[in-house]
């Protein structure tokens, strides 16, 4: 990576404007460049040099995870489920199409299923082999999803998983871990918190959260409503 | 293959250490690597099979001591490489040597929100008929292909149960080698505790993979 000194200062600086977003870092010395940070810096002025990508659509792309496709819209689809018995019986039946109702589709939820959580089930979701998640609902997923701790112990312990969470579920609540090995993305739906009786679907999904859907966490509870 | 992204029951990684407020990023640089690999993507040179399999043909070392974010950037280099759009010599020195070749399709930004809307569906119609429905008794094939394969060590040779039937899909262990598409009915099997992790395991606990046909058995 050290070759990658020698591209800015011997450059005329034409690939430079590519990379206005890293404002901390635009104005400092290369040598503050981590080496992963100079190999992507080198690797997007290379492929946008020889034309292989459009800079300003990978703007569009980082925008999209940052303001448009995240967490709510998972929230948005619990809510409305808990509001609507129609709508939970379509989501049960073909999420892909129950989610889509609500605008959510495509990349990394382009095949949804919804697993529910009961008096009786929990259900957590976790992808062994890579980090597959549901990005149409959930938006992308967290460090700690897509890292070995996580990955391993999901399948075998998940119950020690829970706890560093901290979740404890009844000794003898059964648990389905759903693991993502194929292109089907898994929702979980949490119980709906008991107190909650005729609260609007806005105000019902401020209590779902992201862990809760993966199934890490619980929705919450109308006292822990957020401010 | 059995390589390190296969982590499903192994031990040693200590706890998970979920971060309060976790940001949707850790550096400056990893959006960047994010939007790139997607963009990459974007041109249709590979299938996502293609690309899971370049992360995981990592040395074990450096796929484990990788972030996520270093791992796809790792394996984008690995594609563009193959697929003749960069030497390993100018991805290392940052400067241009070679003339560009033609990519298939270049991800305008005007065509990035119909993309991602749109995704990668892999359901295709089915060549033959379902052999397995819901509620059949099912036992994974043992296999050690050196190749793609979405069959966990973990989840070989057990018996488990078919729980749902998505159609047909893309079949990995072939897309990810250049096979084509070769769809297969895809079924979520389930495995009790016990069966996966034997004595000792979790009674209450039950898995499920996702499973394409060829990896299963009646049982």
């Amino acid at each position: 990576m050290s070759g990658h000194d020698h591209h800015h200062h011997d450059h005329d600086h034409d690939h430079d404007h590519d990379h206005d977003h890293d404002h901390e870092h635009e104005h400092e010395h290369d040598n503050h460049f981590t080496p992963i940070e100079a190999r992507v810096k080198a690797l997007e002025s290379l492929m946008v040099e020889k034309g292989y990508v459009d800079p300003a659509a990978l703007d569009v792309i980082i925008d999209t995870y940052e303001t448009k496709v995240g967490p709510r819209n998972g929230a948005r689809v619990v809510a409305r489920a808990w509001s609507d018995p129609a709508y939970a019986a379509r989501l049960k039946q073909d999420a892909t199409a129950a989610i889509a109702e609500l605008g959510y589709s495509g990349r990394q939820g382009e095949h949804m299923v919804s697993v529910w959580n009961s008096a009786d089930e929990h259900n957590m979701v976790v992808c062994t082999l890579c980090s597959c998640y549901p990005w149409s609902v959930l938006g992308l997923p967290p460090v700690w999803y897509k890292s070995p701790p996580y990955r391993s112990r999901a399948v075998i312990d998940p119950r020690g998983v829970l706890a560093e969470f901290g979740v404890t579920l009844p000794e003898a609540k059964r648990i389905r871990v759903w693991d993502s090995t194929a292109e089907i993305r898994y929702l979980v739906i949490p119980e709906r918190p008991a107190g909650t009786e005729g609260w609007s679907e806005e105000r019902l999904a401020d209590l779902v959260t992201r862990d809760a859907m993966i199934g890490t966490g619980l929705a919450r509870q109308p006292e822990e409503e957020a401010a | 293959m059995n390589g390190a992204q296969d982590l499903g029951g192994q031990m040693g990684f200590g706890p998970v250490n979920p971060e309060q407020d976790e940001p949707l990023y850790h550096a400056a640089w990893e959006p960047r690597a994010m939007a790139l690999t997607v963009a990459s993507g974007g041109m249709g040179h590979w299938t996502i099979d293609e690309s899971r399999h370049a992360r995981e043909s990592l040395r074990p070392a450096d796929y484990l001591s990788s972030s996520y974010y270093e791992i796809w950037i790792k394996g984008l280099s690995t594609l563009l490489e193959r697929h003749g759009f960069l030497s390993a010599g100018e991805m290392a020195s940052g400067e241009a040597s070679l003339p560009p070749i033609q990519p298939k399709r270049v991800l305008k930004a005007e065509m990035v929100s119909g993309a991602l809307a749109k995704g990668g569906p892999t359901e295709r119609p089915a060549a033959g008929p379902q052999r397995f429905q819901p509620g059949d008794t099912v036992r994974t094939i043992n296999m050690n292909p050196t190749g793609h394969t979405r069959l966990p060590r973990y989840a070989r040779a057990k018996q488990g149960t078919v729980v749902l039937v998505h159609g047909a899909h893309v079949f990995p262990d072939a897309s990810a080698h250049g096979g084509g598409e070769q769809p297969q009915w895809l079924y979520t099997v389930e495995f009790s505790g016990p069966e996966l992790w034997g004595r000792g395991a979790d009674p209450t606990l039950s898995v499920s993979i996702d499973a394409w046909e060829s990896y299963l058995e009646p049982a």
